[in-house]
This record gives structure tokens, sequence and C-alpha cells, in this order.
């Protein structure tokens, strides 16, 4: 912990995937770092809820940060996913033309795919899309084929930056909301329900929050206006129906949807794209998923037929800008990470990299960790080693998604327990399957009552 | 090794026929339960109403359970042990404590039952608070865990289950602030009105319907559409009660095939799956029927099981039942070239006025004038000619 009095080099204020990842960047640049998050857990808002895609960034606007950044991100994910113990299922994408309008698109979707640096991307045959993807509409049109695309598990890799720069000398403090700060002799005094928090650089990452949090230092230059994105995740028997991501051709007028596989086995169709007034909790309506629905047996006729796991909505961090607003501040000792719209489980890795250089260029030195402890996450996804294979299992508490005691118990102690229902869920799949808790809500709260209070109450004198 | 039979689900249905197997002498019967006890759901239901068609008592739902493992005497029961794959032929991957094994077995039984579906799956609107589950979790809750996760729920549904639903919360001294039905009536009717009377104070809202659920980390509300107009109940919990749907989350990943009106395995008149190594009988067939006449089918089907070991199945010649207009399911989906006459069951999902009709082709089989509600079982008995028919059985009802 240090001194209470010396100041942290840096405080990050938000625990998405951008605040985790650029902690993590910052603890392994040899940084005295705190993240701060106002929820009781990490990766509680925009990041909770995405489409859980690794992007090659091949439809990303050429030459813009967001470019740059998702390409690097992308790169850097691979390059240490190992070492954190962090899956990826290397699905490609096949992105589907269903009208002339959209197979007239394609040509300049590759081009800009290759302006972009992702050159693999290349036109296909309905033939050889079909031999691919025997499941589709027959009436598809044509496409263009992204191989570099994949799914990853959305959630462990934000907890794993965040338990790295832990096991390296980190702090995060969940449940402390900044509500104010002022700077003073270059030293920020961030006042947060859990007192005063001083640091020598801010760094603003608080995803749908962030232009309120911005004002602490300055005049916002942008503004949020979160985009909902609504989900339904099918069963893993739908799974079989598909091989790669579908994308759809980009247009104007209308999103498509995507349709992919989950790391968890599931098969997922979204996300809708509504601009909201709300920073958080967004709702799921009936009506909107139903449309996702049709949407996704209208590509996938087999889907119709498939049962539903669940839905859920997000909201995109969106600005009124297109691209990423990341600058420093150098007068305020304020760096802004804003407008990481939808690619920021993607961009985490590279926006950390990015802010780590706008530091040592405006701010300080760096000096690099030169041997960081690594952690390793346990896997969840779907195919691989999971705890349940393994003789002398403990018992499963959640069958549908084949959850183990010890995983349960696992999640709720360590350097970065889950501090709520949700973030037990994320960390070990309990509750997230078919059956949504019908079989092992009981189970699970015994496991984990004392230490995510106020989930449930004793009956009195009971059975 | 191949083993004789094992059967996937200790619940009524798979308990009843391990008993029948056991009892006319099959020695080798094993019975894979994936929870850590036997006994099927009945174990978290406390109050009683158990065992009356299969024991002639009123037992509560846990000596339900209890006696229902003590009749199936001496048969190995191995818990702790799930069904990971369901393979050609009669095997099974089975994962216990001890690794993971492939079994395998002249006759596989699956009695793996039902759920209720969750609140997302029947896409019920709003935010996604603590405080929302369904019966079976909330009674697992009570009778099992002496917790609650709210104080004053709202209960979606008026299902037998529904009221269930209500005793339970009795029981945990738990107030429901109301309970409502989409439909203008209650779908429990008899014993409903009955329990309703008991607990007078929960007031039943027919004509209504959920619009959302409110609350940010836990539900503080649920706004409804009562006779049109919207209203707001303030609750701190939701009980999404009944829907139930087969349990076949793993079996759906297999070779077997689900029939899309019960969502369950589609077996022929003999209770044998797509693939005849395997058989099926109880809930998991459709939602939903009483454990005791689950646990009827589990002995029915441990006797079909029983004369497939000591004789071959008859020849492969079926006559497809497909349900028509106005039906939600009917099953067996398959008649076989047996002997005797054929019963069928089907389902309606709402209030049915009108002609039920079997036609096989031009053929009209049966036909009778009916009025059917969802909550009751239709039961057709066909003679024994249809057996031979010469196209599908087709099962309607028209206005």
């Amino acid at each position: 912990m240090g001194a209470p009095d010396r100041p942290y080099d840096v405080a990050i204020i938000g625990a998405g995937v951008v605040g985790c990842a650029v902690f993590r960047e910052f603890v392994l640049a040899g940084l005295r770092t705190v993240l701060i998050e106002k929820d009781a857990d990490v990766i509680n808002g925009a990041s909770k809820a995405n489409s859980a895609l690794l992007h090659t960034g091949f439809d990303a606007a050429p030459g813009s940060l967001e470019a740059g950044l998702v390409r690097d991100g992308y790169a850097r994910y691979r390059a240490i996913r190992e070492q954190l113990g962090l899956s990826l299922l290397e699905t490609g994408a096949v992105l589907a033309a269903w009208s002339d309008a959209e197979l007239a698109a394609l040509p300049e979707i590759i081009g800009r795919a290759h302006q972009n640096g992702v050159t693999d991307v290349r036109a296909a045959s309905v033939q050889d899309i079909l031999k691919m993807e025997p499941h589709l509409a027959g009436d598809l049109k044509g496409g263009v084929l992204v191989p570099g695309e994949g799914v990853i598990d959305p959630w462990s890799a934000p907890i794993a930056y965040a338990l790295q720069g832990l096991a390296n000398g980190g702090r995060v403090l969940r449940s402390t909301e900044v509500r104010a700060g002022s700077l003073a002799d270059g030293i920020w005094t961030l006042a947060s329900d859990n007192g005063d928090i001083r640091a020598r650089i801010v760094v603003n990452c608080a995803g749908n929050f962030g232009d309120l949090v911005e004002a602490i230092a300055r005049t916002s230059p942008f503004e949020m206006r979160p985009r909902k994105g609504q989900f339904v995740v099918l069963d893993k028997s739908a799974s079989r129906f598909l091989n790669a991501i579908l994308l759809p051709v980009p247009n104007e007028r209308t999103k498509g949807v995507v349709v992919a596989r989950t790391a968890f086995g599931n098969l997922l169709v979204g996300p809708t794209a509504e601009e909201r007034r709300e920073r958080d909790y967004p709702t799921t309506e009936a009506a909107v998923i139903e449309a996702l629905l049709m949407q996704g047996s209208r590509m996938i006729p087999a889907l119709s037929h498939e049962p539903i796991t669940t839905t859920y909505a997000g909201l995109r961090p969106a600005t009124q800008f297109k691209d990423y607003q990341i600058e420093a501040v150098p007068d305020r000792n304020w760096i802004s990470v804003a407008g990481i719209r939808s690619t920021g489980l993607t961009g985490a890795l590279g926006i950390a990299a990015y802010v780590a250089g706008l530091y040592a260029e405006r701010f300080g030195p760096i000096e690099v960790i030169a041997d960081p402890k690594w952690v390793s996450m346990p896997n969840l996804t779907e195919g691989l080693e999971r705890p349940w294979m393994q003789p002398g299992r403990s018992e499963i508490v959640c069958h549908c998604e084949m959850v183990t005691r010890s995983e349960i118990e696992a999640a709720l102690c360590g350097d970065l327990p889950a501090r709520s229902v949700g973030g037990l869920r994320r960390r070990t799949r309990a509750m997230m399957g078919r059956c949504q808790g019908f079989y092992c809500t009981r189970r699970t709260m015994e496991l984990a009552k004392d230490r995510l209070p106020d989930l449930v109450q004793q009956l009195g004198g009971r059975q | 090794m191949i083993r004789a039979v094992t059967i996937v689900g200790a619940g009524p249905a798979g308990l009843t026929a391990a008993r029948t197997l056991h009892q006319a002498g099959v020695k080798d019967v094993l019975v894979v339960e994936r929870n850590g006890e036997a006994g099927g759901l009945p174990r978290f239901c406390g109050h009683p109403g158990w065992g009356m068609l299969d024991f002639h008592r009123f037992w509560s739902g846990p000596t339900y359970a209890r006696k229902l493992v003590e009749a199936a005497g001496d048969v190995e029961i191995r818990t702790n042990s799930s069904v990971v794959a369901f393979q050609r032929g009669g095997v099974l991957v089975v994962n216990g404590s001890g690794g993971t094994e492939r079994v395998q077995s002249r006759a596989v039984l699956i009695t793996t039952g039902i759920r209720e579906t969750s609140r997302a799956a029947r896409l019920i609107s709003g935010t996604r608070p603590w405080g929302v589950t369904t019966t079976g979790a909330f009674q697992e809750m009570v009778y099992r865990g002496g917790m609650t996760p709210f104080r004053r729920p709202a209960v979606i549904g008026t299902e037998l289950v529904s009221f269930s639903a209500l005793l339970t919360a009795r029981h945990a001294g738990i107030k429901p602030v109301a309970m409502i039905e989409a439909g203008r009536r209650i779908v429990a009717r008899r014993p409903g009105d009955l329990v309703a009377r008991m607990l007078l104070g929960v007031p039943v809202w027919t004509d209504t319907s959920i619009v959302r659920i409110e609350g940010r980390d836990r539900v503080t509300g649920m706004v409804v559409s009562r006779g049109g107009r919207e209203e707001r109940i303030d609750c701190d919990g939701v009980i999404v009660t009944g829907k139930f749907t087969p349990e076949t989350g793993v079996l759906r990943m297999s070779h077997i095939d689900i029939d899309e009106g019960t969502d369950g395995p589609s077996i022929d008149t003999g209770w044998r799956c797509s693939d005849p190594a395997y058989f099926a009988a109880g809930n998991v067939l459709r939602p939903v029927e009483h454990s005791g006449r689950a646990a009827e089918e589990g002995a029915l089907a441990a006797r079909a099981i029983l004369r497939s070991l000591r004789e071959s199945g008859p020849a492969g010649s079926f006559v497809p039942v497909r349900a028509g207009t106005g039906l939600r399911y009917v099953y067996p989906q398959r008649i076989n070239a047996d002997h005797g006459p054929v019963k069928l069951y089907g389902r309606v999902s709402e209030n049915r006025r009108g002609t039920l009709r079997v036609s096989s082709g031009s053929r009209v089989i049966l036909e009778k004038s009916v009025n059917l509600l969802p909550e009751r079982r239709l039961t057709l008995h066909l003679p024994e000619s249809v057996r031979l028919a010469s196209e599908a059985l087709c099962v309607s009802i028209e206005p």
C-alpha cells in the first residue's frame, strides 16, 4: 500500500476493459497506480455486455486512431493471451451480402480492409461460403471472408489485466465513486466516498460517464451519447449451425446484426444500435429481441427452433465524434480516454500502450518492470480443459455450464474476489446457462451468501 | 462391459422405472443422477400433495422423494454423475468425481424431467436486477436453504405450480404483493381458487400481463398492463412461474430426435426414441404432468424395456403422428407395428372448442366435439387398426 500520504503516480477512474488494460500497462511501466471503480465490482458498465469478438479492425475508418489501436490491441492480445490463460476461438468471419445493394458494397469493404493492413480479407463465392456454412439461407448473394476475426471470453480478459496489475503492486479500489477533484502543486486530490485519493496524473476511463468525470478537469470537449445494443443468446445446441462469425454488410440506414458463437459454446445474435439517454442499467425489450430472432433465423433458418438461453443489453460509450477521444491535457495532469465505442474489448491493450506513450511524452519517464509477474486465468471456454473434467473434481453446482464448487469458492476469494452476483456469474458462468438459475441458485447462494451479503435473508428458525 | 439398462435422472420417472426393472429381476440397472442425491424436484417442495397416484398417500415432496429412493431397493444409483454426451447405440459419456467414462447399455432410459422457463427465455422486458426467480429456485431456497431473496415478490402466472409458489411463500412468512395472469381466468382453476381463498390477501389479477421489470441492482417494481392500462406494482422480487420445458440440454446436442411441439425427445408407442437403444419417459417427454403420472410412465417404459431385452423390437415400420391446427403437441410421435389399441396424448396452448379430428390422409379415424383447456391432458383412444395406417396420422381441432 505504501505510505498513505505519498500520492500515486497515476489514478485511473473506471475499471471497464479499457481501465483495466490501462491499469496493467501503468503498473508494468513501474508506476504507482490505483484503479478506481464506483461499482461493487470491475467491468460492470459497458464492458459487461458486448459481442465478445476479437476484431481485426478491417472495417475501421482508415487512418483513424481507432483503426490503429484496434489493430495494435488485436496483436497485443494474441501476443500475451497464452501467458494470461486467455482463450481465442479462431473462427474467422463471413461478411454476407443478402441483396444486390449489399453485394455492390463488397469491393469497397475489401479495399478498406486492405488499406487498414488486413490484407487477407477477400471475396468469396456463394458456393464457397455455403460449403463453409451449409446452414445459411440459400438466397445469399455473395460475401467476404475475414479470416482473422475471432471470439474471446469478454470477462476473463479484463479481469486478467486487473489481476496482473494487482500482482505487480497496483491497487484496485471498488465501490469508490470519485465525486470531485482538485489539482494543486501538481497533485490531484480526488474526493471519493471512500475518502481522498491523491495522485499526480489522472486517467479518465469512465466509459459512459466519461463526460461527467472529464468535467472534474475541464469543460468536457465530448458528450457521452450511449448507444444501446440488445442481444439474444441461443442454447448451445444452436452453435452447430454456424462455424464462423456471420457479419452484416454495414449500411447507412439499417445496422445489420452479427451472429456468432460465444466462447462458452452458445450462439449470439445482436446487437441493435439505439441512441439512449441512460448511462447504465440498460433494459431489454421483448419486441426488439423478437426482431433480432427473426433476423437471425432469416439468415440461418434452423435457428427458429432453437431455445433461448438469455437476453442482455449493453451501452456503448459513444460520443458525438466517430473516432476514439484520447488525449493528454498537460496543464491539468490529465489523460482523457473516451468514446471507445464498440471496439474497446479488442482495442484495450492497444489503447493502454498508446496512453502510456502519451504519459511518457508529457508527464515523465517510464521504467518498465524487468520481470513482471503473470497471472493465469481459469478457463471458462467450452471445448478446452475445464475443472469438471479433472478426476477428483468437486461437486458440480451449475449443471448447465458445468461449474464446480471449487471454481465458485475460488471466485469469491483471491486478489480480486467477486463482489456482486454479476461479478460471480462473469467469473464462473454459474447461473448463466439455459436454466438461468432454476437448478443452481440455492447452492450458489449457500456458497456465496457470506461473501456477497444482502442477496438472501435467512429465514428465522426454520429448516 | 455392456450393461442391461442405464437410467438417466433419478426423479419420480427414473426411480419408478428402476424399481420396476429391479422387481422384474433385471439385476444390472444403473441410475445416473447429476445431483448429490436422488429424488428429483419433489425434494424441494415441502408442502403436501405428493405420492397420491403411485403410493396412494398424501406426502410432502421430500418424503415422496425419499420413499421413491427406498422403493428402488438396492439398485445402483450413482449420484454426482453427469451425462455429458448421448452417443449412438446406447453409449453414454458419464462424468463423475472419478473422471469421465463411457457407459454402454442395451437400453438407456431418459428421465431428465423438466424445469420452468426462465425470465430471459420468456423475453420479459426491463432491467436485470437480482430478485427474479422461478418457483423451483425459490422453493429450493426456502425449503432446503432456509433463505429467501425477497420479502414482497409479485408472482407471474396462475398454473398449479404458481399456487405452490404461494404456499412456499406462506411457509417462509413472505407475503406476495400480487399474482398476475395474462389470460382472462386463472389457469389452475380448481385447486387455484382453493389456495387463493386459503391465502386471502394475495390479490390475483387476471387479464394482466407484465410490461417490464424495474430496479437497478435489485428489483424495485414491475410495470403491468391491466386490461390495457399500465400500472406499477411495488415489489422487491418477481417469481416467474410455470411454462415448463423438458430438460434436454445435453440431449439436444446428440443425434436423438427432439420434437418441436413437446420440446422433448420424440418417442414411439413403445417409449422408444429415434435411436432404438434409447427410451424416454416422464416429464422430459413434454411439459408437464403430475409426478404420479411421470412415475407411471416410468413403470410403463420399464416394461417396454423388459420386452425389448427379451425379444427384438417390432419391425421398423412406423406410422408418424403429427399435431395439426389447434393442437400444441401430440405424442407418441410414432405408432409402431405392435399389437393392441393405441393411446395418444396431446395438449392445447389455449382454450379450444371445436371438432377434434384424427385423420390419415383422407381417411377420418376419429371425430368428436371437444372443449379443451390448456392445463388438461387430452387422451385419445384409437383402434389397433391405426397401426397399419398407410399415411401419417394428423390430430387437429377445427373451430
